[in-house]
């Protein structure tokens, strides 16, 4: 009886809620689905119409937002622990696991059967993403440091390897330490005025550091080309032996006898950039233990506390902003060197807004979820290249999916640095997100 | 006795607002001195210019520390906790999503960093470091097992009841090694019970006897709980609207006309005289 009386309004709820989706959903369609322009045989432009896809579009919308007001109904009646809740003990027990088999597939990689030209390009593409992320989560994860113009340490790094390659005849080797100098120092030019400025205004004035570096770049034609941009860019050298395609003196294939081979150079480019993204998060995690990384911990809980106990807030930020940039100069000059070609159109705004998608989603602070979460991304972007324009919706879809089945990112909990007994991770509804 | 801290003529003004005016008093080596006061009457804008967060209009501020005074206005307030002024705050500042340990720990940054070489040396795996961290561990340990939090040692903070994080809070100002500990309201919240424990706790900081090889550590207090504030304090300094309305041992302070006047309001023909 009393389960009746429950049952009922919930389903009536759940009716109603679909019906309003349905109409915001023929509100959206109408216009973009339903009418649509093309080319008569004439050449002239008429109207079609497709009443039938919207038609089917709020059905869609209307079945789906029916089924998920439900299961909502139905679970608070239940009020038993949830999916993710239920799941979570394990997938942060099996971390454990689940990084040193991520890490054994990414050594293995060009060694696996199947493994092309293409997939390790794919490869070279996720794992300069999970650079990226990494780099990123310092300032962000770590610190605490809203940054949205992450994109322009990248552009600083790529701009100074091709510059120092071009005009100085420089290696790929000298320039790749240079490259991250300079991306760092540029990190602590923007760390300086920004020193005061917390969570909305810090991100503002980032964001607009991104595009000033990215204009400059676009508009300084005698030095970087414009939009044109820097072509025939140096590639890097294995100990001095090049990758030439036809061997040749004083190349890899000539000197281990192998057959000349352009896969020689991709298997290179892509060990090259695991052991850079290694070194960043190795450098990481070393700091995460160490009384800076936990500084930058202290200072995104609580900056007001971390001063009463005698911690420099300017120097600890300085340094998270220096550091973050210079894993992003790393990653820059080894875009460049892999492209051969770089111009601003490579460092828009849109990549900062990925990077930062990659370390929201994958947890503030989780070297882990980071890296699957651009593995997901980055990957995910490339699997679904058949679905052409949808994949933007795929996308978007996921995105939204994560954030809510998990708020806080894929690996949202904090593993303490130290311990006296076992180390338990800390839930994410502790810790705090920073605002600046 | 020697004075830890002296205030001389402290004024502090926001815009308008005079918050604290010309209040002069001196703290004393190895005692517990209490301010007191009803709300509103400046204690924390007092309290906030000792540590650095404000910076006084006029006044000076001296640390007697090693022989030699420390102007603690002209310090920015990191510094001036590294002069050795620790403090805590009226609603618990914690680094809520990091354990009991790390909170110890992140407290004695400064040592620790020192030890790493500033970053560099730790990355490498210098072993300077390992040392360092282990002595930092065992100073925390200590001042959790003084503070009876040890068992919970591993847990955030953020997950303590509240009495266990004001504890958690003084470990943590303590664990600094400090010579004159500021706290903020360190009662409030805290059942009679707990109210007595930690009258016991600063009685011992006081002493030097919390936690083993801590030194005696002088003690400087804003309290509205009178019972703790008569049963643990040297000195008590009484403000109001700003000024100071008296100075001396509790039992002067209790039997003081112009005290219990503001405390418990006065006669008709005198508020004319305060407005």
């Amino acid at each position: 009886m009393s389960l009746a009386r429950t049952r009922r309004p919930a389903l009536g709820v759940a009716l109603r809620d679909a019906g309003l989706a349905a109409l915001i959903a023929a509100g959206l369609f109408l216009p973009m689905v339903g009418l649509r322009t093309d080319v008569g045989p004439t050449g002239a432009l008429f109207l079609r119409t497709r009443w039938t896809d919207v038609l089917l579009l709020m059905l869609v919308v209307f079945a789906g937002r029916f089924l998920v007001r439900l299961w909502q109904e139905w679970k608070t009646e239940r009020r038993a622990p949830g999916f993710s809740q239920r799941i979570a003990g394990p997938l942060s027990r099996s971390g454990r696991f689940v990084a040193p088999v991520f890490l054994l597939l990414a050594v293995l990689l060009p060694v696996l059967p199947g493994v092309g030209r293409y997939e390790l390009d794919l490869g070279i593409l996720v794992l300069t993403y999970v650079m990226l992320g990494w780099g990123l989560n310092i300032v962000v994860g770590l610190a605490g440091l809203l940054d949205l113009g992450y994109v322009a340490f990248y552009a600083v790094g790529a701009y100074s390897y091709a510059l120092l390659a071009q005009y100085f005849g420089l290696s790929f080797w000298i320039c790749l330490p240079l490259a991250g100098l300079l991306a760092a120092f540029w990190g602590i030019l923007l760390g300086f005025p920004v020193l005061r400025l917390r969570g909305d205004y810090l991100a503002i004035v980032t964001l607009g550091f991104g595009e000033i570096i990215r204009l400059v770049l676009l508009n300084w034609v005698t030095l970087t080309g414009g939009p044109n941009g820097i072509s025939g860019i140096a590639r890097p050298t294995f100990f001095g032996l090049t990758f030439t395609v036809g061997g040749g003196p004083g190349s890899f294939a000539e000197f281990f006898g192998l057959e000349p081979s352009p896969t020689h150079r991709v298997v290179f480019l892509y060990y090259l950039i695991l052991a850079l993204a290694l070194l960043t998060n190795w450098v990481t995690l070393r700091l995460r233990r160490q009384p800076l990384g936990r500084a930058w911990e202290a200072m995104r809980e609580d900056e007001i506390a971390c001063r009463s106990l005698g911690i420099n807030i300017t120097t600890t930020k300085l340094t998270a902003f220096a550091l973050g940039a210079m894993f992003g100069g790393f990653a820059g000059a080894f875009f460049a060197t892999r492209q051969a070609f770089i111009s601003p159109e490579s460092f828009t705004f849109i990549e900062s807004a990925i990077i930062l998608a990659i370390v929201v989603l994958g947890g503030l602070g989780s070297q882990l979820g980071v890296a699957v979460a651009a593995l997901v991304l980055i990957g995910g972007f490339e699997v679904f290249r058949d679905l052409q324009e949808w994949r933007m919706l795929v996308f978007g879809g996921a995105m939204v999916l994560i954030m809510i089945w998990k708020p806080r990112g894929l690996v949202g909990s904090r593993t303490p640095t130290v311990a006296l007994g076992e180390k338990r991770a800390i839930s994410a509804s502790m810790v705090a997100e920073g605002r600046g | 006795m020697a004075p830890i801290l002296t205030v001389e003529s402290l004024t502090m003004r926001f815009g308008g607002l005079t918050a604290v005016k010309d209040v002069s008093f001196a703290a004393a080596q190895g005692a517990i001195t209490a301010v007191i006061g009803p709300n509103g009457a400046g204690k924390t804008t007092m309290f906030n210019c000792i540590t650095g967060f404000y910076r006084p209009t006029s006044g000076s501020l001296t640390l007697h520390h090693g022989g030699h005074g420390v102007a603690l206005h002209r310090l920015a307030g990191h510094r001036i906790a590294r002069a050795g002024v620790a403090r805590t705050f009226q609603n618990v500042r914690l680094f809520a999503g990091m354990t009991a340990l790390e909170n110890l720990l992140v407290a004695q940054h400064r040592t620790l960093m020192a030890s790493t070489g500033f970053g560099i040396g730790a990355v490498l795996g210098l072993s300077g470091y390992k040392a360092a961290e282990q002595a930092a561990i065992r100073r925390a340990s200590t001042w959790l097992e003084a503070c009876g939090l040890i068992d919970r040692a591993d847990d955030p903070a953020g997950s303590l009841p509240y009495g266990a994080q004001r504890r958690l809070e003084i470990a943590r100002a303590m664990c600094m090694e400090p010579v004159l500990l500021c706290l903020d309201e360190p009662a409030a919240g805290l059942n009679p019970r707990e109210s007595t424990a930690l009258g016991e706790l600063l009685r011992a900081i006081r002493d030097g006897t919390a936690a083993d090889g801590a030194p005696p550590c002088s003690i400087l207090l804003i309290e509205h709980d009178m019972g703790v504030v008569m049963g643990i304090s040297d000195h008590i300094v009484v403000l109001d609207h700003g000024g100071k309305i008296a100075d001396g041992t509790p039992a002067a302070i209790r039997a003081d006309d112009k005290v219990i006047a503001a405390y418990l309001g006065e006669g008709d023909e005198d508020e004319d005289g305060v407005a």
